[in-house]
């Protein structure tokens, strides 16, 4: 029985593996200064590179971190400090379901919400999709932070005459900090790599967008729509593109971890 | 706020000269739920002096502890009945913010709790700052006077600095003491400050309320009934969530008035 | 007397903590403001089609752009034999693997394999997908499915050729997605099942797979099928990966062989492309049943989780 389950064990760990490997292969060797600094270069040449999808990936995340985070950052405030009530549970209940919402269907809501009245994509609304993704997820990581703050401490501030207000942000948020850090790192680097919802949204673009209101390239587009591409050179930049969106991913992951070695930091990573 | 004519004073089962209550409680109950905790206590505690409250698990020593500086109004099922006043302002009065009662009775907890991401001068000061006092040389008036009073200060003198949390276990109940001494308050609510300390740490803290008492009332719960009986000046012992007796130590532990006091204190239950 | 001036004079009401309340609970309340908008902008944008074909759209089997005539039946069949596939696969090996995270593996092994498995989680889809085309179907194409084709060639469902991309490719590059997280939270349940169950078993002789299968599983029972219904949800919305490797046709066929289509990967293909009003209608109408099965299929595995362990599991996704 042990090694019919250790088998299953190296199962699941195969594919990263293989994904690893031939991300490497393919796409390390392509990743040259050309590959960060040009624009990609007109169909079907050789050559150029992702300099605007990476530039707009970042665009499109600080969009996301100012619309998600204090959004979700108060409002797990409020699920946590001013819990017990019947509203709070429905709040978490929905808070979790729309965590398992398809992110094509933000997409699609948020083309009606944004595209269609502005007559066409913008880096805004992908901005605004990736950060309405982002605040449930960002909310419940919160909550769960803060819950980690023993209730000795908030007692002890209270009994110091501090107001309630005061002992949450002043006391137990700052206790909290390195936790919510580091749930809203990793919300962010699990909407940096999502495509679905960006297709209609920012809809991508092969040159450099200059206004927030015209579409913008983001490297997970880029992947896709290289990928699907019948050109051999567009492949070889979609490895490299989607190595570069990996180790970004892999290393805000792998980062937190050693931020978060003491027991008040660590939100439940399952949670994305 | 109307002033209120003077209440009858409870004497203790002695007579005692020139006693200034600092709280006088009439008639207080409290329970959470259903679950009445405490039932009917009338007690005043004396000013500048230590008034132990002792009795076994359970017997709402604690709740009633919590009921002097409002601190049930956290738990939002909590309900309570009763006058209780501070040197004759009424700490419930409709208009009377809970913030404030605290910041004239303040609280050493059980756990020694001081803020973990602030260091030691910090922590001293945090009740202070976080109500609007920023003056750098009164902060570090008052944290040299507090600590002195907690009997820290020669400890700590050279590493303020460092975080509050690498102290000893003992060393961090007396920075808590010092943290809640900074805002100068008028009673000192303890419970049972040194239950989590060892024999050492333990006596430093009781030669530190003997010492404290000189300026202000204590009131600190414990079930360790030598502590008590070293320490204070007055007793209550209570019981299943009333209060069965009241007195000075001396009294309630060599010469009870009631049979139930009689066998706690001799160990024939608790 | 006392400083900070605080007599005890009749005080304002504290403005800060009523500012800080409300501000708190209104950043809360957009919880529900998010569900209200994706339930109305979907709602909204399927009123046309929803009009046009009523009830038929559920069952009809075509999807013709040029002509103008949609139903969803070929994308629901998609989704729910796509997911099918990949629970067949995922769910043995997601428990298995859990029961050996848990119970069997050495010390030193378990906290790197979690490590490594918690990362799979985080591999992007369209990474997946990636590899999906260029590696994965290229090699089943070669490798997989002659094999299958000729051991279980009996079976209607292994019938045919395939140009790689297909139904059966979906299902396996799902099952590599949903596997980590039905995993981990299988990992959660099994961990939350109270020591004294296996002290119990062993107590009365059993062996090692004895207690596993006796005082853990049984017990657990309830929360491993949470488990496995939250990666049914999640397998239901993936689009990325299977978009790359599901051949989008929408057609109904038994063989997995063929390329299928499902609920999601239609509206990323089409979605840009559709023109007129009735055909975006039609998508729009497309993401409302999406979103309804897997709302249901969320909602449902919730519940299942939080009333059978209390704090020790929390369910996120």
């Amino acid at each position: 029985m042990q090694s019919l389950t250790f088998v299953c064990a190296l199962l699941v760990v195969l594919p990263l593996v293989m994904v690893f490997y031939h991300l490497l292969r393919e796409g390390f060797s392509s990743l040259n200064w050309n590959f960060f600094t040009q624009l990609p270069k007109a169909v079907g040449e050789k050559g150029g590179g992702m300099a605007n999808a990476i530039v707009g990936t970042f665009i499109l995340l600080i969009q996301a971190a100012l619309l998600g985070v204090p959004v979700g950052v108060l409002g797990g405030i409020y699920l946590s400090e001013y819990g017990g009530t019947k509203l709070n549970w429905w709040i978490r209940f929905a808070a979790d379901i729309l965590n398992g919402v398809p992110s094509i269907t933000w997409g699609i809501v948020v083309y009606a919400l944004m595209v269609i009245p502005m007559h066409g994509s913008s880096a805004l609304a992908g901005g605004v999709v990736l950060g309405m993704m982002m605040i449930p997820l960002v909310m419940r990581t919160t909550e769960e932070v803060l819950q980690l703050v023993p209730a000795g401490y908030r007692e002890a501030a209270y009994a110091l005459g501090i107001a309630k207000w005061k002992t949450i942000v002043k006391i137990v948020l700052r206790t909290a900090m390195k936790g919510i850090v580091t749930g809203v790192l990793l919300a962010l680097a699990r909407v940096a790599g999502e495509t679905a919802p960006l297709l209609f949204t920012a809809l991508g673009n092969l040159g450099w967008t200059h206004h927030l209101t015209e579409p913008i390239a983001a490297i997970p587009l880029q992947i896709f729509n290289y990928a699907i591409s019948p050109y051999d050179d567009w492949h070889r930049q979609a490895w490299a593109g989607a190595f570069v969106l990996l180790m970004l991913v892999l290393a805000v992951n792998v980062g937190v971890r050693f931020l978060t070695r003491d027991r008040l930091a660590k939100p439940n990573s399952r949670t994305l | 706020m109307a002033a209120t004519p003077p209440l009858k004073p409870i004497h203790p089962t002695e007579p005692a000269t020139g006693i200034v209550p600092a709280l006088t409680v009439r008639d207080l109950s409290i329970s959470f739920g259903k679950n009445k905790v405490l039932k009917n206590v009338s007690i005043d505690i004396a000013a500048k002096s230590v008034t132990a409250i002792i009795g076994p698990s359970g017997c709402g020593k604690s709740t009633f502890l919590r009921a002097l500086n409002r601190l049930h109004e956290l738990t939002p099922e909590a309900r309570m009945e009763g006058d209780i006043r501070l040197f004759g302002d009424d700490i419930y009065a409709r208009n009377v913010e809970p913030v404030l009662v605290r910041r004239r009775v303040g609280m050493v907890f059980q756990k020694s709790n001081p803020f973990p991401t602030m260091s030691i001068a910090e922590n001293v000061t945090v009740g202070l700052r976080l109500n609007g006092v920023h003056d750098k040389k009164t902060l570090a008036e008052r944290t040299e006077q507090s600590l002195t009073m907690a009997a820290l200060w020669d400890e700590v003198k050279d590493r303020l600095n460092a975080p509050a949390i690498s102290l000893s276990g003992g060393q961090q109940q007396r920075l808590c003491i010092a943290r809640a001494l900074a805002v100068k308050p008028n009673v000192l609510l303890m419970d049972e400050p040194a239950s989590a300390l060892d024999p050492l740490a333990t006596a430093k803290i009781e030669e530190l309320i003997v010492d404290l008492k000189k300026e202000y009332t204590i009131v600190i719960v414990t079930h360790n009934m030598q502590q008590a009986a070293r320490s204070s000046d007055f007793a209550a012992f209570f019981y299943l969530g009333e209060l069965v007796e009241f007195g000075t130590t001396t009294k309630i532990f060599t010469n009870p008035v009631q049979k139930r006091t009689e066998d706690y204190v001799t160990g024939r239950f608790g | 007397m006392n400083e900070a001036g605080t007599t005890l004079k009749p005080a304002s009401r504290q403005f800060g903590d009523r500012v800080f309340r409300w501000l708190t609970l209104a950043m809360a309340l957009a919880i529900f403001v998010l569900v209200a908008l994706i339930g109305s902008e979907l709602a909204l944008g399927a009123r046309l089609s929803m009009h046009q074909f009523g009830w038929h759209f559920l069952v009809s089997n075509d999807w013709d752009p040029v002509n103008d005539f949609y139903g969803a039946l070929p994308f629901i069949f998609g989704t729910l034999v796509s997911s099918a596939i990949a629970l067949v696969i995922a769910v043995p090996i997601s428990i298995a693997t859990a029961v050996y995270l848990t119970e069997l593996a050495p010390q030193w092994l378990r906290q790197p394999l979690v490590i490594f498995i918690e990362l799979l989680a985080a591999v992007p889809s369209v990474i997946l997908g990636l590899w999906g085309i260029f590696v994965m179907v290229p090699w089943l194409h070669i490798h997989l499915f002659p094999w299958l084709r000729t051991t279980l060639g009996f079976l209607p469902f292994f019938q045919g050729t395939d140009y790689g991309p297909c139904m059966l490719a979906a299902g396996i590059i799902v099952a590599i997605m949903i596997i980590p997280i039905i995993t981990s939270v299988a990992r959660e349940i099994l961990r939350s099942v109270p020591g004294l169950q296996r002290e119990a078993a062993y107590a009365l002789g059993a062996t090692r797979w004895e207690v596993t299968r006796i005082a853990v599983l049984s017990y657990a029972k309830k929360g491993l099928f949470g488990a496995v219904i939250l990666g049914l949800g999640r397998a239901l919305g993936e689009t990325m990966a299977v978009t790359m490797v599901i051949g989008n046709a929408p057609q109904i066929v038994a063989s997995l062989f063929k390329p299928g289509y499902t609920l999601a990967s239609v509206i990323a293909n089409e979605f840009n492309e559709a023109t007129g009003q009735l055909y975006p209608s039609a998508l729009f109408e497309l993401g409302l049943v999406l979103l309804g099965v897997t709302v249901v299929v969320n909602i449902f595995a919730q519940l299942l989780l939080k009333t059978f362990a209390g704090p020790a599991v929390k369910p996120q996704h």
